[in-house]
């Protein structure tokens, strides 16, 4: 192989040497050079987005849905900048993502040259690490360092600011074989002494509970099916964060469905009067555990995470260990396997029949409406409307979110892609862009809130460009609902500037766009316009009307522990408003 | 909420989503106007802060810096003092010295955030991982005559500074010291005519 070339042919030669098969980005001045070489070969594809937030969000889609890296790349100045949302959102939900960005020249660097800005400064916080290269000799060990960071560890995204002078300049590539990182070594086996001390907790527990998160996908499929042998082996019940649902299969009985603010009462409650907790690749995030120190008070925490600053940094916890949790939960299986510790089978029997109880209080009903289609009752149509297809559900955020992960149900990993950290509203349209790329004959549906699809409404341009049959399924209030439900919950009913006037014709936009555009809004309609829409093999804006004033229950109202939880119908207008009590209304 | 809805109007006619809203009975403000709240839990922590010296190797590269820095910032620690140079030319590495001080979950969190950033070799926490050594370099300036002049003179000198330079109306003093040592002939200093600090901040190494 020829190993002098140019800064830009380093580039796509790095990529295709790193596997990289799809880049999704937007040309501007400073990546010209880059362009050039990426027309001129066909080993790795380019999707052309309509804004550099969507090729962001694609690459976050595509790598969530895959577990490979997302590759993106823009132009220096306002590409750079437009980027920041999808990096800080990948950074929050620790998502592999490698992001190019073209840079003024060397020489020009410092002067305030036209669309220069300091790329590496301004995105120094919202990636896992960033580099702006100056020599050309340097580009091709630095792209290899940057897949091997963004990819090892706690995953996250990176970024490689390259000056266009660099790009044409010539020099030698190195290739990814002859590069190593002499810092950054994540530990990714756990302590065998931690896990020993684990197993003996975990046998001894009278009321356990399982609380996953993204960690378990993060760490692949082998740390699902671990994760199921571990559940099915001890029986205990499971749970799972927002980021983790599908890392276990939501059509077992040991599946209590997802917890945390909108999570089921049996999960919240599990959480809370629980003995022993195992957390697995979750941290303990806010909407997680309520009131810090009212959460799960009697319980021995456990947590098993490959990041050491996730351990005691919310919570604190009686046994950490650092690891990848597929190797953790393999090492923990032998000895659990070889041990074969006695359970306390009566204790576990009354715990489930405890959970029974809960679930029992059924805390997901919601009234039917013969005349409105209730969103509770629209996505629990679209999940009985696609369960014999290949579903990968992106989202946006909002109520619909909340519904997607209540009422949509996840049997495998990487087919539920949302915004969990950031709750970043716009990002669900361009990730399905991203999981169809990746997915060509799935199915691939973002669940959306009709605010949030606004914002990055443009990108329904680039599935039509690049016949990405992707689904825009708009849960249609005309409000931005989760802010208009705070407003009645915590501002005395101000419903201030959450009403979205002035919506576009949905299906009309869809039309104009070249995309197919179709309306229900009658529950009877339903069933019928969605298997219309899985249908049509082209891109599709559903406009789904729903009740407009609906409330996302169960909820964790602010200051309140798990087990004070409001239920859809326990609550009226005025139970709402004095939801929170005294102590809550004092919180920031 | 009241004028928004009676200025409404949609693109598209509004069948079900208006008669949603009629039928669900559209909530107002109503009653007495109550304060807002959040769903956001602030917590009031009174655990004992403590001052920790930590010490950081890392590669040398440009940003470096502005990582520790940012992570600092972002974060809310706190950095009392932070003193970073390179140490290894050949290898490119830097020694970066902070006195921080925290609670000891904090203490523990800045050490494992260190532990996550790329450019990072290692970190030792001198104050919690046995004997180190801190020591300052200040130089101070102390303008003043007749008597105090004097006085600033031989207090110098029982610190063991250095003149460093002198004019007839002021001295520039070096003090080499612990930081105790340093604020301790800074606060002697100051009814002396003291007129400017600079200190280096800390440098420590572990004794083992
Ligand atoms: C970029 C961004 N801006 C603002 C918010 C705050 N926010 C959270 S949910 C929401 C409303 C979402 O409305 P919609 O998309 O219609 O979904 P719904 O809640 O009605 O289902 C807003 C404004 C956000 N999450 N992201």
């Amino acid at each position: 192989m020829k190993r002098e070339m140019t800064g830009a042919q380093m580039v796509v030669q790095a990529l295709a040497d790193q596997g990289v098969k799809h880049v999704f980005g937007y040309p501007g001045g400073a990546v010209l050079p880059i362009y050039d070489e990426i027309v001129q070969q066909e080993k790795v594809e380019h999707i052309l987005v309509r804004h550099e937030q969507g090729a962001g969000h694609a690459a976050e889609g595509y790598a969530r849905s895959t577990g490979k890296p997302g590759v993106a790349l823009v132009t220096s100045g306002p590409g750079a900048t437009n980027m920041v949302t999808p990096l800080t959102d990948a950074l929050m939900d620790s998502i592999p993502m490698v992001c190019f960005t073209g840079q003024v020249p060397t020489h020009l660097i410092g002067s305030d040259a036209f669309q220069e800005c300091d790329t590496v400064g301004i995105t120094r916080p919202a990636t896992k690490h960033n580099w702006l290269v100056r020599d050309v000799n340097d580009l091709s060990r630095v792209i290899h360092e940057a897949f091997h960071v963004a990819t090892s560890g706690r995953p996250g995204p990176v970024l490689v600011d390259i000056p266009k002078d660099v790009q044409f300049a010539t020099g030698t590539y190195t290739p990814p074989e002859q590069v190593s990182l002499n810092t950054y070594r994540p530990r990714t086996k756990g302590d065998p002494k931690a896990i020993r001390a684990a197993v003996d907790i975990i046998a001894k527990a009278k009321k356990p509970v399982f609380y996953t998160g993204g960690g378990v996908i993060n760490s692949g499929s082998h740390a699902a099916a671990l994760l199921r042998e571990f559940t099915k082996l001890t029986g205990f019940p499971i749970t799972s964060t927002l980021m983790g649902l599908g890392a276990f299969p939501a059509s077992d009985p040991q599946w209590l469905g997802m917890l945390g603010m909108h999570g089921t009462y049996e999960a919240n409650n599990a959480m809370h009067d629980c003995d022993v907790m195992v957390a697995i690749g979750a941290r303990f995030d806010d909407r997680i555990t309520g009131r810090i120190n009212a959460f799960s008070p009697n319980s021995k925490k456990i947590q098993i995470d490959i990041d050491p600053s996730s351990i005691n940094k919310n919570v604190r916890v009686d046994l950490g260990i650092i690891g990848d949790v597929a190797e953790v939960l393999e090492d923990l299986l032998i000895v659990w396997k070889h041990e074969k510790p006695k359970m306390d089978k009566a204790a576990l029997k009354e715990w489930w029949e405890q959970i029974d109880r809960w679930r029992g209080r059924k805390s997901l009903a919601y009234r039917r409406n013969a005349d409105i289609i209730m969103p509770q009752y629209a996505i629990e149509r679209l999940y009985a409307a696609t369960r014999k297809h290949d579903t990968y559900i992106t989202t946006e955020v909002g109520q619909h979110q909340m519904w997607a992960a209540q009422f949509f149900h996840f049997d495998k990993p990487n087919h539920w892609m949302t915004s969990g950290g950031l709750g970043t509203m716009g990002y669900g349209l361009p990730a399905a862009v991203g999981v169809q790329v990746a997915h060509r004959d799935a199915l691939v549906i973002d669940i959306a809130g009709d605010a949030s699809v606004l914002m990055t409404m443009q990108e329904i341009s680039t599935a039509v460009q690049h016949d990405l049959p992707i689904k825009i399924f708009i849960l249609n209030n005309q409000y931005m609902g989760m802010v208009r439900q705070w407003q009645q919950l915590l501002h005395g009913n101000r419903l201030s500037h959450s009403y979205m006037d002035s919506l576009p014709d949905f299906v009309k936009l869809a039309e104009a766009y070249g995309a197919v555009g179709l309306r229900a809004e009658k529950p009877g309609e339903l069933d019928d316009a969605i298997e219309e829409m899985i249908a049509v093999k082209k891109p599709v804006i559903f406009d789904c009307r729903v009740a407009a004033l609906a409330n996302c229950f169960p909820m964790i109202p602010s200051g309140k522990a798990h087990n004070e939880m409001l239920l859809g119908d326990e609550v009226s207008d005025e139970t709402i408003g004095s939801a929170i009590g005294a102590a809550g209304k004092a919180l920031v | 909420m009241a004028k928004e809805a009676k200025g409404r109007k949609a693109a598209v006619p509004v069948k079900s989503g208006a008669a949603a809203a009629k039928a669900e009975g559209m909530p107002r403000a109503r009653g007495p106007v109550l304060p807002p709240a959040s769903a956001y839990f602030i917590e009031e922590r009174h655990d004992r802060a403590e001052r920790h010296t930590l010490s950081v190797l890392v590669d040398n590269e440009p940003g470096v810096l502005a990582r520790v820095i940012g992570l600092f910032s972002g974060r809310g620690y706190n950095i009392d003092s932070l003193t970073v140079s390179e140490t290894e030319h050949s290898r490119h590495l830097s020694r970066i010295t902070i006195v921080t001080t925290g609670t000891p979950v904090v203490i523990e969190q800045i050490k494992a955030q260190f532990t996550r950033m790329v450019p990072v070799h290692g970190i030792s926490d001198l104050t919690a991982d046995g004997p180190s050594i801190e020591r300052e370099l200040a130089l101070v300036k102390i303008a003043s005559i007749g008597e105090k002049r004097v006085e600033a003179l031989r207090l110098a000198d029982a610190f063991h500074a250095e003149v460093l330079d002198a004019t007839i109306d002021h001295f520039i003093f070096e003090l080499t010291g612990t930081t105790e040592k340093i604020e301790q002939f800074v606060a002697i200093m100051t009814p002396l005519g003291l007129q400017e600090v600079c200190r280096t901040g800390i440098a420590a190494l572990s004794r083992r």
